[in-house]
């Protein structure tokens, strides 16, 4: 009987570990790396460790805290053999399928051959492109690469090669033929190491931003029955082929009536709410209850109704989806019946660029697929995280896809549709918006006043203009004017919308009769915003700039919290505009940023394997006049 | 207050059609040296004075201008090249100072020197620090026998200002030259703008006239010079923006700290101030209510009205505005008899014995006149009120709802009698009786005069000469007019009466309020 469980992860996997350890009555342990405490508060003991992959003082935590069993909740060590086999060795139970069975998943080229064995199509390319290059050792879609065409395939064969050694220690990479318009479907399965394999439904995650899944629902939409069938069969069958026990899921793409195992992931799923939701089950509960050596039922609960998931990350959508952070001033993606919400932060967290950039995952169950959309969709309207830029608005957006909705679906969609997606927020909206962020500032400002604090906001007896508060919404600047006629405020800010009451907080707009309100939260710096459009940030562009602050021209900032990989040059040296100055890694991308002008090198505060984050001064080059 | 009946709907009518001349009319000393001269000032990277002032202020906050209508009615620009306020800056009440360098480069005429006179007398009665936002040409040189002797005391006021431990500040944008070049030389606080800013007691021409010497702008008088090298600028300002940037800066070291009484805000008035518009009748000679005037000004609409039954002619009594106690004196039937005299009197004295300020709303003709009057000893019982008036010590405040006529205006503390603040209401009137009446009586006196000289009166020419007057007097009568003369700080649209009102009336609590003390109340 497992009395003390030791999670080996973090953020919202490790506190959903914890919670239905909390439910079974078992005492938890975190392990947690200095800055990062939040899941930690929620365990009974915690012990600091210098990185989550450590595996020796991850075992030597849990046998410091005394515990008698690791879950790996997902990535870090959670497909590591090695680990399972040391976290045994230790006298530990490991929460998990067996280091065999990981071992032989794990290795996507083997793991091919096991299931063709096993009668489970697969994925064979016949040399023709696009092709799709793989890591071996990959998993999660990192390290995958889409060749076009003949030519390119040497130079992105190395490049792989060269992310997969970075990312999992091995090198290896194979092709196989890239079906963009195919889905991803995968069968979440169970098996209790006594010969009883449940087949618990699939998923549909074919909404997917570079091969990262973004939205994942349960059943997959629209497949014919035997297609089902099939998949469901297949997934027995892999899972029996290695006699697994467990919580695993066996990932296929399908296209049309054909069906290609891709993998199979040997650890619980991010997306396994959805199926949790449909099933009315705990799989954490199981996998526990399984470890522990407890046979399964005959057969699972009968599946009912729909539930989909959104991931939350800290990304930019409309800028390549590069990683955001900051400090989360508000953070409320809602709750309710039909609402489940699995987050890794809350108000309060900083958000850096050494984990993953998922925030959140918000689960929307109904009876139905429509309505589950439906409730999402509001979910996600009334939602918001203020203070990091999020693809809140990228979700909500795909939720109200006609091909979404219809159910077609593949895996090329987020790609095909992200600029009508990203441009869906009319720029109609924003200004409505930045107009209500504008008049709550006015009002929060004018509250705080030491004297005159009961004379109307901004009033003048003789007015000679608009006041002019700029604000900005990512690249954007927005310049509200707005003035007071008699203490009452107006603008004109948006043509065709009145000011039809300005409180403090809440800002109601009339756009051509019709009466909206905004939630308007003012914090030093600028004014976030909840509308019925959704949630947005602005931040305050200073009227009055002390110029010992301001930026010299020529400076070279970091578009995003990264790490300085190298520096190419030396502060004095002459440089043409365009030159490389600094190459950063930031999500294991590279960016190199080349010199802006021409000129000498006045200073450079970039330094080898620095962190810094965006808006770093990383080297000024002065422009020298040409003789 | 029925919204529907024909009197309201023709009053209210009458006083937005008054309103909307008042915008035009402001509409002229907004416009400055016209658009041609500004759009010579912005092409040049500078702001107007208004728009210094606009990012000199606290966000949000609230600007009372003053005296935007002075020179109205004369030759001179309406405004006078200057812009005066009371503004908030970092939290302090501020007098702000702006001149207007697209009428005539900002130069100063009869008209500024009033302005500015009066801008500093507000400053130093309710104790606030003054901003000056500097960029003028000096003395408009025509004019200079208006100007230049009385302008001197401009100058002492800024060092008796320091010396009174109210700190002035100079933001000098542009040019500040010769006698100019004394408002930065007095201030407390100098800040210049580089490559903008020049000031010099004699620029390159007069130099080498006087000395034979070759110069230039910046050695004489540029703001890094005066920085670096003379120690006139205690900061150099990169630009315009980055020089109001440091006048907050300074503002918000000064340590200010308002001794007067301070409240928490009060409730809105319950009756609806828009109906303001509708009380005064378009007919000035028909009496009205201005019970119905102060309870869409005061806190929560509550008046407390003293000696109700008394003098009914005069309503006096206490109510809170914006927080602040005061004592209300109204003419209500326009004319004063002993009787209201009196009760003023008495009412005053007993504010002064609170030390609560008096708000003073006219609409009078005047004291009444006739044999039963005069035997009733008018004049003593007007005497007590104007005595009362004059030696009260607690901060008066006026607003010319109607018409101020006569000894009246001084009886309800008119401009001679220095109330700290006064307005009036666009529609307002004040002379030394109504247009009509002043005709009249000078066509009685000339009848008289003819008929003691046997000379022959000429009706027709009489009527002629009583049209005329009468059109004067009306057109000198008029709010606007009187403001032209700066003898009222401002006319305004009656809906801002209480913003108004409740500025002032925290301006006036920088300092304790001290009522004048000696005699216990006389019972009169």
């Amino acid at each position: 009987m497992i009395r003390r469980l030791l999670v080996a992860n973090r953020g919202e996997i490790a506190r959903r570990v914890f919670r239905t350890c909390r439910a079974l009555g078992i005492s938890t342990v975190a392990v947690f790396a200095e800055g990062d405490e939040l899941h930690a508060t929620e365990a009974d003991l915690s012990v600091a460790v210098d990185s989550y992959l450590g595996a020796q003082k991850i075992i030597a935590a849990a046998r410091a805290a005394g515990a008698d069993a690791i879950h790996p909740g997902y990535g870090f060590l959670s497909e590591n053999p090695d680990f399972a086999r040391e976290v045994i060795a230790a006298g530990l139970t490991w929460i998990g399928p067996s280091p065999d069975a990981i071992e032989a998943m794990g290795d996507k080229i083997r793991a091919k051959k096991l299931m063709a064995a096993a009668g489970v199509p697969v994925l064979d390319g016949d040399g023709t492109f696009p092709l799709l290059v793989k890591a071996a050792a990959g998993g999660g879609g990192r390290g995958m690469r889409v060749v076009t065409e003949p030519s390119a395939l040497r130079e992105e064969l190395a490049i792989a090669e060269a992310e997969a050694r970075a990312a999992f220690g091995d090198g290896t990479v194979f092709t196989e033929p890239y079906l963009p318009h195919a889905r991803h479907v995968e069968v979440q399965v169970l098996g209790d190491g006594h010969g009883r394999i449940w087949v618990l439904g699939d998923r549909d995650c074919s909404v997917q931003r570079r091969h990262q899944k973004v939205v994942e629902e349960a059943p997959a939409p629209g497949l014919p029955d035997a297609v089902r069938a099939a998949l469901h069969r297949y997934a027995y069958a892999a899972a029996e082929a290695v006699g697994y026990r467990g919580a695993g899921t066996v990932e296929f793409l399908v296209d049309g009536e054909r069906i290609h195992f891709l993998e199979m992931n040997t650890r619980l799923q991010v997306e396994h709410p959805v199926t949790e939701c449909v099933f009315r089950l705990d799989l954490v509960a199981l996998q526990i209850a399984i470890a522990e050596g407890k046979p399964l039922g005959a057969a699972p609960p009968a599946p009912s109704g729909h539930a989909i998931e959104v991931r939350v990350y800290a990304e930019d959508p409309a800028g390549g989806f590069a990683p955001q952070t900051g400090r989360i001033r508000a953070f409320d993606l809602g709750s309710g019946p039909g609402i489940r919400v699995d987050s890794g932060v809350e108000a309060g967290s900083e958000v850096g660029i050494r984990y993953d950039a998922m925030l959140a995952k918000v689960i929307a169950y109904g009876p139905d697929r429509e309505s589950a959309i439906r409730l999402l969709g509001d979910v996600l309207r009334r939602g918001a995280v203020h203070g990091v830029t999020t693809n809140l608005r990228l979700l909500r957006a795909i939720l109200d896809d006609g091909d979404f909705v219809a159910g077609r679906l593949d895996t090329a969609l987020l790609d095909r549709r992200l600029d009508a997606w990203n441009g869906s927020t009319t720029e109609h909206s924003v200004r409505k918006a930045a107009l209500a962020a504008a008049l709550g500032a006015a009002v929060r400002t004018a509250g705080a006043r030491r004297v005159q604090a009961g004379i109307p906001v901004a009033w003048r007896n003789v007015p000679s203009g608009p006041r002019v508060r700029i604000l900005r919404h990512g690249t954007t600047e927005y310049p509200v004017s707005y003035s007071s006629d008699g203490g009452r405020l107006v603008s004109d800010f948006v043509a065709g919308v009145a000011v039809a009451a300005v409180g403090d907080g809440r800002v109601v707009l009339d756009d051509h009769g019709v009466r909206e309100a905004y939630l308007v939260t003012p914090y030093d710096g600028g004014v976030d915003v909840v509308g019925p459009n959704g949630a947005v940030d602005f931040s305050r562009v200073p009227d009055m700039v002390d110029p010992a602050e301001s930026v010299s021209e020529g400076s070279l900032l970091a578009p995003m919290p990264a790490v300085v990989v190298s520096v190419a040059v030396a502060a004095g040296d002459r440089v043409a505009k365009g030159d490389p100055i600094v190459v950063l890694e930031a999500m294991k991308m590279r960016q190199t940023l080349a010199a802006p002008n021409s000129g000498i090198v006045a200073s450079l505060a970039a330094r080898e394997g620095q962190q810094i984050s965006a808006g770093t001064v990383l080297a000024v080059i002065d422009v020298v006049e040409e003789e | 207050m029925d919204r529907e009946s024909p009197a309201y709907v023709r009053n209210r009518q009458a006083m937005l059609d008054l309103i909307a001349d008042l915008a035009a009319q402001q509409a002229k000393a907004l416009a400055g040296g016209g658009r041609a001269s500004v759009e010579r000032h912005r092409r040049r990277g500078r702001m107007t004075a208004r728009e210094r002032i606009e990012l000199l202020l606290d966000e949000d906050s609230a600007f009372l201008e003053l005296s935007t209508l002075a020179g109205w009615g004369t030759d001179f620009a309406v405004g006078g090249a200057l812009v005066t306020g009371i503004g908030v800056v970092e939290g302090v009440e501020c007098m702000i100072v702006a001149n207007d360098p697209t009428v005539r480069g900002g130069a100063s005429n009869p008209v500024t020197l009033k302005k500015s006179f009066r801008a500093a007398q507000i400053a130093a009665e309710n104790r606030l620090p003054t901003i000056n936002l500097v960029e003028s040409g000096g003395a408009d040189l025509p004019t200079q026998k208006d100007i230049f002797i009385p302008g001197g005391r401009h100058f002492k006021g800024i060092t008796e200002a320091s010396a009174d431990r109210r700190p002035t500040i100079a933001l000098v944008f542009g040019n500040s030259t010769a006698g100019g070049a004394y408002v930065p030389g007095m201030s407390d606080y100098v800040v210049m703008v580089a490559g903008g800013a020049k000031v010099f007691l004699g620029g390159p021409p007069l130099v080498k006239m006087a000395t034979g010497e070759e110069s230039d702008d910046e050695s004489l008088g540029g703001a890094e010079m005066h920085a670096r090298v003379s120690g006139l600028a205690d900061y150099l300002a990169a630009d315009e923006k980055d020089a109001i940037r440091l006048g907050r800066q300074i503002v918000r070291r000064l340590n200010w700290r308002k001794s007067g009484l301070a409240v928490p805000a009060g409730a809105e008035p319950v009756l609806d101030p828009e109906e303001l518009l509708g009380i005064v009748p378009d007919d000035l000679k028909e009496p009205f209510d201005p019970r119905e005037v102060i309870g869409r000004i005061v806190d929560g609409s509550g008046f407390d009205e003293f000696k109700p039954l008394y003098g009914p002619s005069l309503v006096t009594g206490w109510a809170r505005l914006h927080g602040y106690p005061i004592g209300i004196l109204a003419n209500a039937q326009g004319v004063l008899f002993s009787g209201e005299s009196q009760k003023a009197a008495q009412f005053i004295q007993l504010a002064n014995q609170t030390d609560t300020p008096l708000l003073f709303l006219h609409n009078t003709t005047g004291y009444m006149v006739g044999k039963e009057y005069e035997q009733g000893g008018i004049i003593k019982h007007g005497a007590q009120m104007i005595n009362a008036v004059a030696n009260s010590t607690v901060p008066h405040l006026g607003v010319i709802l109607g018409s101020s006529y006569g000894a009246g205006n001084y009886g309800m503390s008119g401009r001679a009698f220095d109330p700290r603040f006064l307005f009036s209401w666009v529609g307002a009137k004040s002379a030394v009786m109504g247009a009509a009446q002043l005709a009249g009586v000078v066509s009685i006196v000339s009848r008289q005069a003819a008929k003691a000289a046997n000379r022959p009166y000429d009706d027709a020419t009489d009527a002629r000469t009583r049209a005329a007057i009468e059109a004067q007097i009306e057109r000198e009568s008029l709010a606007m007019f009187t403001s032209g003369m700066l003898y009222d700080d401002g006319v305004i649209d009656p809906r801002d009466t209480r913003t108004v009102l409740g500025i002032c009336l925290s301006v006036i609590h920088s300092v304790p309020v001290e009522g004048a003390r000696g005699y216990g109340v006389f019972r009169l």
